[in-house]
């Protein structure tokens, strides 16, 4: 069960890794929000699994799946927000994108 | 050549993050239960420190705030990361507090960019 949980945190270790290199390296403020959120939060979801299959069901492991129900149901709604904000606040987008469907929407 | 030169300068900058990584030996530092844990918190701070220079060198306001809620995401798995050797329980439940904390700080970012209206 050990060298299951290893690879859960390896994995998620991973995901995290290539979510923050696209914060680095991504053009646009919408596209470094849609690579590292949806990346690092899967990544640390798979880190807290595997801290529950370290533990098992006692106190520390039930609290780690409470912490992924949190981290599931929040990091979705601050991006689609931080989005939200940042396309009303007036942030262009890349120069080489293609659409852009809410401007459509607005008018 | 410019841009080429920056794209092999950084790919060369994490490649030598993570062999220091991988090949750093101090076993001892704060009794680990293995080696390979010591390394996936040095793999989590490296995330850090790419999510600090996005927080130092954002064009805009909206760049700092995604990189604030990646690094309130990061550090919920520090904590995870941290309860596993040390076998303490209570590092989960700084987790637990930080993520809701973390959520309510982004979303009040969040609507102070949608009222503020720069001219960009």
């Amino acid at each position: 069960m050990e060298i299951i949980a290893y690879i859960f945190i390896a994995v998620g270790l991973m995901f995290d890794l290539f979510g923050c290199i696209g914060l680095v390296r991504l053009p646009d403020v919408y596209n470094r929000l849609q690579a590292s959120t949806k990346c690092v939060t899967l990544g640390t979801c798979s880190i807290l699994f595997g801290l529950f299959l370290f533990r098992g069901f006692t106190a520390p492991g039930i609290k780690a799946l409470l912490c992924i129900v949190f981290i599931i149901l929040t990091a979705p709604v601050s991006a689609h927000a931080i989005a939200r904000g940042a396309h009303i606040s007036g942030v262009r987008l890349w120069d080489k994108s293609v659409c852009d469907k809410y401007e459509e929407d607005k008018r | 050549m410019n841009r080429r030169f920056r794209w092999v300068l950084g790919l060369l900058i994490i490649i030598a993050l993570i062999i220091v990584i991988i090949f750093y030996p101090p076993a001892s530092l704060l009794e680990w239960q293995s080696i390979s844990l010591m390394r996936f918190f040095f793999i989590l701070m490296l995330c850090c420190l790419f999510c600090l220079y996005r927080i130092l060198r954002g064009p805009t306001p909206a760049d700092r705030i995604v990189a604030i809620d990646i690094l309130g995401i990061l550090v919920v798995g520090f904590c995870a990361v941290l309860g596993i050797p040390t076998g303490r329980p209570w590092y989960i439940d700084i987790g637990i507090a930080w993520a809701l904390q973390s959520f309510i700080g982004t979303i009040a970012l969040a609507k102070y960019l949608e009222g503020k209206g720069f001219e960009e």
